[in-house]
């Protein structure tokens, strides 16, 4: 007797069938239609049209029937709440009923029911379900209160189940007390107000332990996610809750495992680095590490993400462990990639010879994604591994040999890389590469060729025919190409003059006047009026000597990284990425590690009130923090990853090139200014260099500066300011002046809580002192993780400036654009969704007058500003646009545009769950469109 | 926590869904399907995909994918190991685990995914707790049902597992025959070089126990060299404190088969390599290339090594292998161009060879490299490492019960490259 026969129906009438048959007298027929019915719904038919006739069935006395009921129930209460009352009755009387399974089912699928109308009547059942003498039913209970939270949150607060909830921590039972821990971390995942109620101190820290031991498999996971959630007050503490968790490590269930390597990884950082206990901890964690490799692969690939950020913080607990990670020939690809980037971590002098020997073999492989990630990897051993490099560029150049074209254009990419951090020591292989010069098809390859050739054109007998060889193609080639051959034929024609005269003209002319490019035109520009006005100023410019690569690439930045240690085993540990930055609706919750212990005291109140620290660390990991000129003239390519890391955190500054002759080139007024001018910054570089050169990026929408400072009411001092966004980053663009009779100096600025939580991400940097009569200018990358506090109107953003005078206060304006996220793009079916679901009161429409654009330039001009068109429609002649902008906090909000020819007046309509930011978003449509 | 779960085949049909929160449509399942086609073989699919507004995560067993559907913050592991806890639920319910048997057992799918979970949180996830709530169909049952008309599968009763601190065994267990097997099998993972030497070589061991014992019997378990055991991972049963004073491990078992524990010895200790081979592989352009392959037997303490199958997966490239084993047979798939040889028996006397001609398809360049070759064998009554169980002891209850140990080694990932 098996299922399949409830899908085995009569052509016509299915429906009315099974209508007739559940509302027969027998029992039995009745029983095997509820499981008709039930196996339609598995597969996604639509049985909603019985749902009187199923709810009839509902007061039964069989278990199995009223099993079935439920799960139809929750399935369909949702589309028809108003027959959904019906069930009421016989739900509040089976909370009461004697057996405990029934009690604890008819709460848990109350909770289910999604409709307002059932939820009232669940608050009195839960109530005493929650003091139920039958730990199942507490059990169910805990997480129904999650359940309801999630329903209505405000309900949950008002009517005291948060403290009913909390009082269950302290269960006699401990698979209460695991639900329990499970409701609550949901629950405060979701509000942030629940989170002051549900607050862990010692003593439940001490009762969840206790639980620990005796509860199950995933009530542990539960435990040790809520545990690794809670600071130690000293390190005796830290050091006890470390002894009773490493039991954890070797148990069978991979999830417990992680979680409490979490526990164990955030407490170290409190407990004394040099002390035994610390060393056999470090000991302890990796045996469990490398057992988790030996399970099945989706296993291995999480372990494998998480190990990655662990060997960035600890390299020692797994630097013995090198052979765990070589690849096996049928791993997923998954798990290679991964493996590979853990193994050139653990890289080290002592097993270099191993490691080199396993890429060359991996380098042979037939999936094109591992083989150049392999090649590339060699290239990183010989920044790493200083003695290596040798064997590596051989391993290398053996590479090439086999004449693959993917492995021919990787090596190259990854030489260009060894002779940064090697200069003058491997031209001798020049030759050998440029041999393989016509297979390079892809762009970033064959600009790192004619990075190279540029660099060593005085040792290159015939660079300028080989230059000149891709100047031919030039309209066809990619930016990144052109740049690059632009600033090499600039370096060899400076190098040797006499017989390249007419290249370079011919480079400058191609990049300025046939160029379409603005960042190719200005950089031809740049180095057309360098080189007439002063050639000694170019050289020295171009030819600057480049700051070497650091070792080790790509590596996450160090508060970055601190605050994903605190994640590992959640999803924010595989993407790397901290959790506000990809789950919706997720507050500014974010978590740090605990100081060490000397300083605990005074600091952990402050971290238990979750506030951001006030001046984030300098960032300063960045291999190219101090390359940025290099960068920008002659690298676009960046180093790989690194670059990405260098948009995202802006370096500090360093003192660029200095080289005299200021005056007459105010051709491009500051930018020129600031590159030659010396002392200028790298907020400046970024902002304002960024532009003119290399980074191709999109232009985004810039309001004019206004004065937000007045020098009448600065004393002297004159601000007038803007923001843009650029490179995903937030800036703000300054200008300040001194009209004052002194220097002014020492500048700092601060801002005021906001709705956006915006806070500068570093110090500003600016020219001091300013002498009295002139400008600086500067761009401040701004973050979100400042404490957010609702201004009226939302986006006012009030700025403190200080400087050796006196303190001034501004109030400014923040042009809601800036804070559009590039990954606003809505899916199709997830617009449409949304849409429909929020609610018709929460659209609202604006008419936006004299807009001298058609459709098509008005979406381009809106997706540069991450304003992204998700599906346009032609209804009657008039076109409709349907967009999707996401926030930096993470609201969403969608808008329609209608357009019809001929009229200058589009319709805008907007909707969102949060309808406070209308008018903001409508003032920038408005800006962007009559921009 | 978790909130969907669909059941997907390999022709792309979601053929089963289950929501524990709101409904979320099945057309999330076209990022996966999207994640599906950019992948080469079914394998390689990311476990964890990011769409806009929810994370799937997913594994693929037997030819059908399990993908779970998140939208908050989770462990994805908590997920992962919760999906492959439903797959050995379903195996053990209906004996297999496909899309026909799934199919043939709706009802009690549902039925066990409603119970696995409560709004994404784990309810009953342990096989004797579920089958106490949900009969597991069985061919007996429905005799008797069918004859007393009683079908319900569903217990009305509250288990009796649910709330002990034992929540992995039942009360009232009992057995006419009392006895108790337990099976060391360690599976020995490889990568040995082109040369013969060994790369890496490690050890994945586990004990594997089939306990019959009536009533509730504390079982101790004793090693004569535990110190090989410095990385395991338990079954929740065992009880920590003991083990890590005394290496003794002590637990109350649960009812029929279970994983006691695995461990894993790594390549830091002296792996013996059962087997060596000798290759000769090489490919010509324009005529037919060479394989000569022999297998001899290395370090196995005296045991023999059966069940050996030599697995080469040549390159598209390859047309067809012409071979002549002088011991067991051989198949080339020309679909996946592998070529298989079940060698059987290694005996110490001689050493089994394969040798012959690779045809290259014509026009196709000379592969770039040589294959991976990889190895299955099995060798009984043998615990590579040399771990020995001392003795078992049984506390609680009076009767005696049988007892078995038995040790196997396994290759596991044995590969050589040639």
């Amino acid at each position: 007797m098996t299922d399949s026969k409830y899908f085995t129906t009569t052509k016509k009438g299915e429906i009315f069938e099974l209508k007739a048959e559940l509302n027969s007298d027998k029992k039995e027929k009745k029983k095997e239609a509820v499981k008709k019915v039930i196996a339609s719904m598995t597969v996604g038919k639509d049985v909603s049209a019985l749902f009187p006739d199923v709810v009839n069935c509902m007061q039964t006395d069989n278990l199995e029937l009223k099993k079935l009921v439920y799960l139809y129930l929750m399935n369909y209460a949702k589309s028809q709440p108003d027959m959904a009352i019906m069930a009421v009755n016989t739900f509040v009387k089976d909370c009461e009923d004697s057996n405990p399974l029934i009690r604890a089912l008819a709460v848990r699928t109350m909770g289910c029911i999604r409709v307002d109308k059932i939820t009232e009547y669940l608050c009195e059942p839960l109530r005493k379900c929650l003091k139920d003498e039958d730990p199942y039913v507490r059990k169910t209970a805990a997480v129904c209160v999650a359940k309801l939270h999630d329903i209505n949150a405000q309900l949950v607060e008002d009517q005291g189940f948060l403290d009913l909830l909390r009082d269950l921590l302290s269960d006699s039972n401990p698979m209460v007390v695991a639900n329990a821990v499970a409701a609550i971390s949901e629950i405060m995942d979701a509000s942030p107000n629940a989170a002051s109620v549900l607050e862990m101190n010692s003593g439940t820290i001490n009762k969840l332990l206790t639980a620990l031991n005796e509860c199950t498999e995933w009530g542990q996971v539960f435990i040790l996610d809520s545990i690794s959630n809670y600071t130690p007050k000293d390190e005796r503490e830290a050091q006890s809750i470390c002894e009773r968790v490493t039991p954890r490590l070797a148990h069978a269930n991979a999830a417990v495992v992680l979680s409490a390597v979490k526990v164990v990884m955030k407490l170290m950082e409190m407990l004394d680095t040099g002390g035994d206990y610390v060393t056999s901890l470090v000991k302890k964690l990796a045996p469990p590490l490398v057992t988790l490799l030996s399970a099945e692969p989706e296993i291995q690939y999480v372990a494998l993400r998480n190990i990655n950020l662990i060997v960035q913080k600890r390299s020692e607990i797994l630097k013995n462990e090198m052979k765990v990670f070589f690849v096996k020939y049928n791993d997923p690809i998954y798990v290679k990639l991964e493996k590979l980037d853990i193994m050139i971590r653990l890289t080290s002098q002592s097993n270099i010879a191993q490691v080199l020997a396993e890429l060359k073999e991996y380098a042979t492989e037939v999936d094109v994604d591992f083989v150049r990630k392999s090649v590339r990897a060699i290239g990183r051993c010989a920044i790493k591994v200083e003695p290596a490099a040798e064997r590596c560029v051989s391993t290398l150049l053996d590479l090439i040999q086999t004449k693959v074209n993917y492995v021919v254009q990787e090596a190259i990419v990854v030489i260009k890389d060894i002779f940064r951090k090697y200069p003058n020591k491997y031209e001798s292989i020049i030759a050998t590469l440029c041999e393989n010069l016509d297979t390079l098809d892809e762009p970033e390859a064959r600009a790192s060729m004619i990075w190279i050739i540029g660099e060593y054109a005085e040792r290159i007998d015939n660079a300028d025919e080989l230059l000149e060889s891709f100047l031919e193609g030039f309209q066809d080639e990619n930016t990144q190409v052109q740049l690059q051959l632009l600033t090499a034929i600039v370096k060899l024609f400076l190098k040797r003059p006499t017989d390249t005269q007419e290249l370079v003209q011919q480079v400058l002319s191609l990049s300025t006047q046939d160029s379409d490019n603005p960042d190719l035109r200005d950089r031809g520009y740049i180095y057309w009026r360098l080189l007439s006005t002063d050639p000694a100023a170019a050289k020295e410019v171009v030819l600057a000597e480049k700051p070497l690569i650091s070792e080790e690439t790509d590596l996450i930045e160090p508060t970055l990284l601190d605050e994903l240690i605190c994640h590992i085993s959640s999803l924010a540990s595989v993407y790397h990425k901290p959790p506000n930055a990809f789950v919706e609706g997720r507050g500014g919750l974010r978590k740090v590690l605990p100081p060490k212990s000397e300083q605990a005291e005074g600091l952990v109140e402050e971290l238990g009130a979750q506030e951001p620290t006030a001046a984030p660390p300098q960032p300063t990991v960045i291999p190219g923090a101090d390359s940025l000129i290099g960068d920008l003239l002659d690298m676009d390519m960046g180093s790989g990853p690194s670059m990405m890391q260098q948009q995202m955190y802006p370096a500090q500054p360093a003192a660029p090139t200095p080289a005299g002759g200021s005056g007459g080139m105010d051709i491009f007024g500051e930018g020129l200014d600031n590159l030659l001018g010396g002392g200028s910054t790298g907020g400046d570089m970024l902002g304002g260099l960024g532009d003119i050169f290399g980074m191709p990026q999109t232009q985004s929408y810039v309001p004019p500066q206004e004065v937000w400072l007045p020098a009448s009411k600065g004393k002297g001092l004159e601000i007038t300011g803007t923001f843009a966004r650029k490179n995903n980053q937030i800036n703000m663009e300054l200008t300040f002046t001194n009209k004052a009779m002194q220097p002014m100096s020492g500048f700092a600025v601060q801002f005021n809580k906001n709705s956006f939580g915006l806070m500068p991400a570093q110090v500003i940097n600016i020219r001091t002192p300013l002498p009295p009569n002139q400008s600086a200018s500067t761009s401040l990358p701004l973050n979100t993780q400042g404490p957010i506090q609702k201004m009226e109107p939302l986006t006012i953003l009030q700025v403190a400036i200080k400087n050796n005078i006196d303190v001034f206060y501004m109030s400014t304006h923040v042009p809601l654009h800036v804070l559009f996220m590039e990954d606003g793009e809505m899916d199709k079916k997830i617009f449409l969704a949304t849409w429909k679901d929020i609610p018709s009161p929460n659209e609202v429409q604006y008419t936006i007058n004299n807009v001298p654009h058609n459709a098509d330039t008005v979406s381009s001009k809106l997706r540069n500003n991450n304003v992204f068109t998700i599906a346009k429609r032609n209804v009657e002649g008039q076109d409709m646009l349907y967009q999707s902008l996401k926030l930096t906090n993470g609201i969403w909000i969608l808008a329609e545009l209608k357009i019809q020819p001929s009229n200058p007046s589009f319709v805008l309509s907007l909707k969102a769950r949060a309808v406070d930011v209308y008018e903001a978003v409508k003032q920038v449509y408005e800006n962007i469109l009559h921009n | 926590m978790i909130h969907s779960l669909f059941i997907i085949n390999n022709t792309g049909d979601v053929f089963m869904e289950k929501h524990w929160k709101s409904v979320i449509h099945k057309s999330i399942c076209d990022y996966f399907f999207e994640a599906q086609t950019k992948a080469g073989s079914p394998e390689d699919i990311s476990p964890i995909i990011a769409t806009p507004h929810h994370y799937l995560i997913n594994i693929y067993r037997n030819q059908l994918y399990y993908v779970a559907v998140v939208t908050t913050e989770v462990p994805p592991l908590f997920v992962i190991e919760f999906l492959h806890r439903v797959v050995d639920v379903f195996e053990d319910y209906f004996q297999g685990c496909s899309e026909s048997i799934l199919k043939e057992h709706y009802v009690i799918v549902y039925e066990l995914l409603d119970e696995m979970l409560d709004n994404g949180f784990p309810l009953a996830m342990e096989a004797n707790i579920l089958k106490e709530l949900i009969k597991p169909p069985n061919f007996l049952r429905t005799i008797t049902d069918t004859i007393t008309g009683k079908t319900t599968g569903v217990s009305a009763t509250l288990p009796t597992g649910q709330l002990s601190n034992v929540p992995w065994r039942r009360t009232g267990v009992k057995y006419t025959n009392n006895e108790a097997y337990f099976d060391v099998i360690e599976e020995v993972d490889a990568i040995i070089d082109k040369s013969g030497s060994t790369v890496t070589a490690e050890i994945q061991g586990y004990i594997d126990c089939m306990v019959k014992l009536s009533g509730m019997p504390d079982l101790t378990l004793t090693f004569v060299n535990p110190r090989f055991l410095d990385d395991v991972s338990f079954h929740p049963c065992i009880r920590f404190k003991r083990w890590e004073t005394e290496k003794i491990l002590s637990f109350v078992p649960p009812d029929g088969n279970f994983r006691l524990l695995s461990y894993h010895i790594g390549s830091n200790n002296m792996v013996a390599i059962p087997v060596y081979l000798k290759h000769n592989i090489f490919y010509r352009e324009g005529s037919a290339g060479r394989f000569d392959v022999t297998v001899s037997q290395k370090t196995t303490m005296g045991k023999t090594v059966e069940n050996l199958v030599l697995e080469c997966p040549f390159p598209k490239a390859v047309l067809n292998v012409t071979l002549t084993p002088n011991q067991g047979k051989y198949t080339f798939d020309p679909v996946t161009k592998v070529m298989t040889w079940e060698v059987g028996r290694l005996e110490t006397t001689r050493s089994p060879n394969i040798k012959g001609t690779i045809n290259l398809q014509t026009g196709s360049p000379v592969p770039e490299s040589n294959p991976t070759l990889s190895l299955q064998f099995t060798i009984s009554t043998l615990a590579i490492s040399g771990l020995k169980v001392n003795r078992l002891d049984m506390y609680g209850e009076k009767y005696k019960p049988f007892k078995g140990v038995k040790y196997l080694t396994k290759a596991g990932k044995f590969q050589v490259r040639t």
